[in-house]
């Protein structure tokens, strides 16, 4: 492993010549993940990784690449997506127009995933789905709306344990070891590049999805984007975080109340 | 054996794969909640296995078990088991992270990386054990504990169901001490009185 020292001496570098603030991130994750691609890529001394990220944005790219986490699943937890289907959709289906935020998005599965739960509710043609990331590339990937075929059994499985009853390979194209999704699909999304570090609240929301994202934040910034997304959510709307994350140390609980035993929080007030 | 290494331990953590839940309920069951220190649990688990292994071991244990989610605090006197699908690791505050990267060695969560990660904040307050398995991880995570002046303990390959993994790190690793779970059961005893 790298040391302490090297770490914050790279988290400086990175927000003076990049702008990016690393600050605020995990400690454990970031410096496991930054010691990986160190070894990755056969540095000796840490001087001349510096030296490398500081003087090669090709390069920087790469590292940003390699620490961040970007592994995602369609319909990632079944359970959750079942609660979604039945118990969520259900009450927001009530609304004239329905409004998702997912933050964090990475190569989009989950937004493919909420588009077909609407689409089988019959909500997809009143809803919007903002999808936002910090990483351009995912980004491109999500708006492709095409994934490894080879993941496809495990997301049909997926599917189906969230409750889905229909035939999961209506819904994309398979070709030369890719399954495209279907157009009108990602009719309704919309993807743009934003950063929960620093950007601002954009709209008010019904469902606000951050799954996976906040374990890799500390308990300050953990905070700060919570109420990024208290700011951004309409009353009675709902927030919906992965199975192993919480608000408990983040936001007033007499505002939030949780969804059974769900990792979802309806904002009361 | 070096008595000031078990008199600052702070946490004890364990891992293991197959064959080792057989071992932890040798010891779980006995064990008065500990005072001084807390015990961390990593074992390989099938990804549909949610609750299962938790529910048992509070079923079990008389130490209390706190759920892990993602930045929970480590307290001594209970017991923390790693989640399926993630990779648990330590930060300065005392609390818990949660990691969805890459497997390690086939493994989420990997043994070597709450290993590595829980010697890094508590070096020698640590202590180390690693029971019965049939792959290779774990290996380093005794390294980097020992490096960092902790505690390592093996147990006995031939009390292992699966003596792979112990017999690796005794390969690899010079272990404090290598015994089996009634006296790791019987050292965690004589720790919890230092
Ligand atoms: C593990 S993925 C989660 C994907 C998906 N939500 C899921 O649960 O499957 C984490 C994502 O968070 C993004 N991320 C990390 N830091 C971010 C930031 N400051 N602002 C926005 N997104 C960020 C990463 O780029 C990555 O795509």
């Amino acid at each position: 492993m790298i040391e302490d020292i090297e770490l914050e001496a790279l988290i400086n570098d990175v927000y003076e010549y990049y702008g990016f603030d690393f600050g605020s991130y995990s400690r454990a994750s970031l410096k496991r993940r930054v010691s990986r691609v160190y070894v990755l890529d056969g540095f000796k001394h840490f001087h001349e990784f510096l030296s490398k990220v500081r003087t090669d944005p090709e390069y920087y790219k790469r590292m940003i690449d390699e620490i961040t986490v970007n592994v995602t699943e369609m319909f990632r937890d079944p359970s959750f997506y079942q609660v979604l289907r039945k118990e969520i959709l259900p009450l927001l289906g009530t609304k004239p127009f329905i409004r998702i935020w997912h933050a964090g998005c990475s190569t989009g599965e989950e937004v493919y995933s909420m588009a077909i739960l609407l689409k089988e509710a019959g909500l997809l043609h009143k809803s919007i789905l903002y999808a936002t990331d910090i990483n351009a590339a995912v980004l491109e990937t999500a708006k492709s709306g095409i994934f490894p075929l080879r993941m496809i059994k495990d997301y049909a499985d997926n599917y189906r344990d969230s409750g889905g009853e229909e035939d999961f390979s209506n819904y994309y194209i398979a070709n030369y070891g890719f399954a495209k999704f279907n157009e009108d699909l990602a009719e309704k999304m919309v993807f743009s590049q934003h950063n929960l570090v620093s950007d601002t609240s954009f709209n008010e929301f019904d469902l606000i999805l951050c799954r996976n994202v906040l374990i890799y934040f500390d308990n300050n910034l953990q905070k700060r984007v919570v109420n990024l997304f208290d700011d951004s959510l309409a009353v009675l709307g709902f927030l919906a975080l992965g199975t192993k994350e919480t608000i408990k140390y983040s936001i007033s609980q007499s505002k939030y109340k949780q969804f059974e035993k769900e990792k979802i929080w309806r904002k009361i007030k | 054996m070096e008595k000031n290494k078990i008199i600052d331990c702070k946490v004890v953590i364990i891992g293991g794969s197959a064959g080792s839940l057989q071992a932890l309920l040798q010891i779980l069951p006995f064990i008065e909640p500990p005072t001084s220190f807390a015990m961390v649990i990593v074992v390989h688990r099938k990804n549909s296995d949610e609750q299962t292994l938790e529910d048992l071991i509070a079923l079990k244990a008389k130490i209390k078990l706190r759920e892990v989610e993602d930045k929970t605090p480590l307290e001594k006197g209970y017991i923390y088991i790693a989640p399926s699908n993630y990779h648990l690791l330590f930060e300065k505050n005392e609390t818990l992270s949660l990691d969805t990267s890459e497997k390690v060695n086939y493994s989420r969560p990997s043994i070597d990386v709450s290993f590595e990660s829980a010697a890094e904040i508590y070096g020698s307050a640590l202590i180390g054990i690693l029971l019965s398995g049939s792959n290779t991880d774990g290996t380093a995570g005794l390294k980097a504990i020992q490096k960092a002046s902790g505690m390592i303990i093996v147990q006995n390959p031939l009390s292992a169901d699966m003596p792979f993994m112990p017999k690796n790190a005794m390969l690899n690793t010079n272990p404090d001490l290598v015994l089996t779970p009634q006296e790791i059961l019987e050292f965690l005893k004589e720790i919890n009185k230092a």
